[in-house]
């Protein structure tokens, strides 16, 4: 069961330059265990992130086997205009997480 | 307003009533379940009182990186099995078609509860950890299936359960019923075992505040199960960190969910007496 | 007297070259954590990704703790100087480690509605090693950093 948590500032003034806080659950799995029988574990990590705002793609990574269990990203967005900040997160398998937020901006 | 209105309406006061007394065991819920669907969950803010009664919690052993992590509910990673946890509460399962809020309302109601396990239960005269009495409910009162000692989903639930009595001391105890189990658990903490031929003592009272390797050994007291683990990079309870203690002394390590981690809890809990509950503590 | 003793000196060294190698061979295959760390396979992860650019330090700076509790939840964030206007902007930061099996951490993409160009994420080291990042701005410039984390073997189960 895949949960992601989002957490903006409650209401920010135009201008602000404000972080966003993202934590996603997934065991981001490196490809480098092995199981009790031996065999490898074949990786299956997020390996791309994209958080837009109000339609727009603002901030993108690309992820590696390196990034921990229950990948955590923050980063920043200057406030221009309220709306909807959205977050999608995809797997190697090609499924995706998204998450939804409002931003208020005075 | 014919005999089969009256009767149909008759049945379901006494099935509701049959539903209300079946629950009645525990405490009386007073704050109902959210309309909205939610578990209910106390609202606190995470811990900063870490030294108390002479006592260290096991976060002042910890770098400030991972402190870092406890110190606030959003970077904590565990919170997204407190998540799960909640779910969980409102969802029925089982044959007698209940949630936990079924019977306990909000999950609120039971803070005050998870800070006096392990305990001896009344109905069953076994020493109950709250694992043990949350599948007591389980299958007693929701006829639904345990939940295995070992899986997420058992530290979803005790995780929210323990997580509503944050900010509480510790408040085990070890008089009356509880005496003779208490008893054994002081006895087990003190016991040499493994290889290294070791007991918990050597590392939690002898040495807490000095290094094993790389490692600063704490005093050995649990006030923030189930907890974040960097190195499971999960959620996990106290018999899954007994089951690394135990490794780690080359000794075999006990099932969890048995009557010697029950023992052991009950012991090293009441070593916690007087420190504030920090599930979900983050821990190395 | 052992065998080893009673063999002509070129046949012994032979011989124990042999057992090393065999050994050395039943290592590789148990331990897939352990695979070889190809020496400055990261280097080429940083040269690709910025073009063949060459890059200079400064700017941008690598936050982590010298000493990581834990190799598998490592704290790392990484800031770069800049205005982020559209004239002058952070385009990409890419992340690489010199001694994990693989080099890549991450690549980030800021764009000048981000208004600071920071990042905070968790990394896995599986040993200590150096952090190095490489920050591609909009002038074309490449400025870089490093920062070491030392990772150790504890004795609490890990």
């Amino acid at each position: 069961m895949s949960t992601a948590r989002v957490r903006l500032p409650a209401s920010v003034k135009k201008g602000d330059v404000v972080e966003i806080k993202t934590l996603v659950t997934h065991t981001m799995e490196s490809g480098q265990r092995r199981d009790a029988q031996n065999n490898v574990i074949p990786r299956k990590i997020l390996n791309k992130f994209v958080c837009s705002y109000n339609g727009k793609e603002v901030f993108k990574a690309e992820l590696a086997p390196a990034i921990s269990a229950n990948p955590y990203l923050a980063f920043f967005i200057t406030a221009t205009e309220s709306g909807t900040l959205e977050f999608v997160w995809t797997d190697d398998d090609g499924s995706t997480i998204k998450e939804a937020a409002k931003l208020t901006v005075a | 307003m014919n005999g089969r209105f009256w009767a149909l309406g008759g049945a379901t006061l006494v099935s509701a009533a049959a539903i209300v007394a079946a629950c009645t065991t525990g405490p009386t819920p007073t704050i109902p379940l959210p309309a909205d669907g939610s578990a209910g969950s106390f609202k606190s803010e995470p811990v900063t009182q870490f030294e108390r009664a002479g006592k260290k919690s096991g976060f002042l052993f910890a770098t400030p990186e991972t402190q870092n992590m406890q110190k606030d509910d959003f970077d904590n990673p565990a919170f997204l099995l407190v998540d799960q946890g909640e779910a969980m509460w409102v969802k029925a399962e089982g044959k007698a078609g209940r949630s936990c809020g079924s019977c306990h309302g909000a999950a609120a109601n039971l803070r005050g509860v998870g800070v006096t396990y392990p305990k001896v239960s009344k109905e069953t005269g076994k020493l109950f950890t709250l694992e043990h009495q949350i599948n007591y409910c389980r299958t007693e009162r929701m006829e639904a299936q345990a939940i295995p000692y070992t899986s997420q989903t058992m530290f979803a639930i005790e995780t929210l359960v323990m997580h509503q009595s944050r900010g509480l001391p510790v408040n085990v105890s070890n008089e009356g019923a509880a005496r003779p189990f208490f008893e054994e658990g002081d006895r087990l903490y003190h016991t040499r075992r493994g290889q290294l031929n070791v007991a918990c003592i050597h590392c939690h009272e002898n040495n807490a505040g000095n290094y094993i390797r790389a490692d600063l050994l704490s005093e050995g007291r649990s006030n923030g199960f189930p907890l974040y683990r960097l190195k499971w990079a999960s959620v996990g309870s106290f018999d899954r960190r007994m089951e690394e203690c135990y490794a780690q002394v080359r000794a075999e390590p006990e099932p969890y969910g048995s009557d010697e981690l029950a023992k052991l809890q009950l012991y090293v809990n009441w070593r916690a007496n007087g420190l504030l509950i920090e599930t979900p503590a983050v821990r190395r | 007297m052992s065998l080893a003793t009673k063999l002509p000196a070129l046949s012994r060294r032979r011989l124990l070259a042999g057992a090393a190698g065999l050994a050395g061979g039943l290592i590789a295959v148990r331990d897939v954590s352990a695979q070889a760390v190809q020496p400055g396979a990261h280097q080429q992860v940083l040269d690709k990704a910025v073009g063949g650019k060459k890059a200079q330090p400064g700017k941008v700076r690598i936050r982590m703790p010298e000493i990581a509790e834990n190799g598998n939840t490592v704290p790392m964030t990484v800031t770069v100087e800049s205005p982020m206007s559209a004239a002058d902007h952070v385009k990409a930061v890419h992340v690489v480690t010199d001694n994990n099996p693989r080099p890549e951490v991450a690549s980030f993409h800021f764009t000048p509605a981000n208004g600071k160009a920071e990042v905070s994420t968790r990394i896995r080291l599986s040993q200590t090693m150096n952090v190095l990042a490489y920050a591609e701005m909009s002038d074309g410039s490449v400025w870089s950093a490093r920062s070491e984390a030392k990772v150790t073997i504890g004795g609490c189960g890990g």
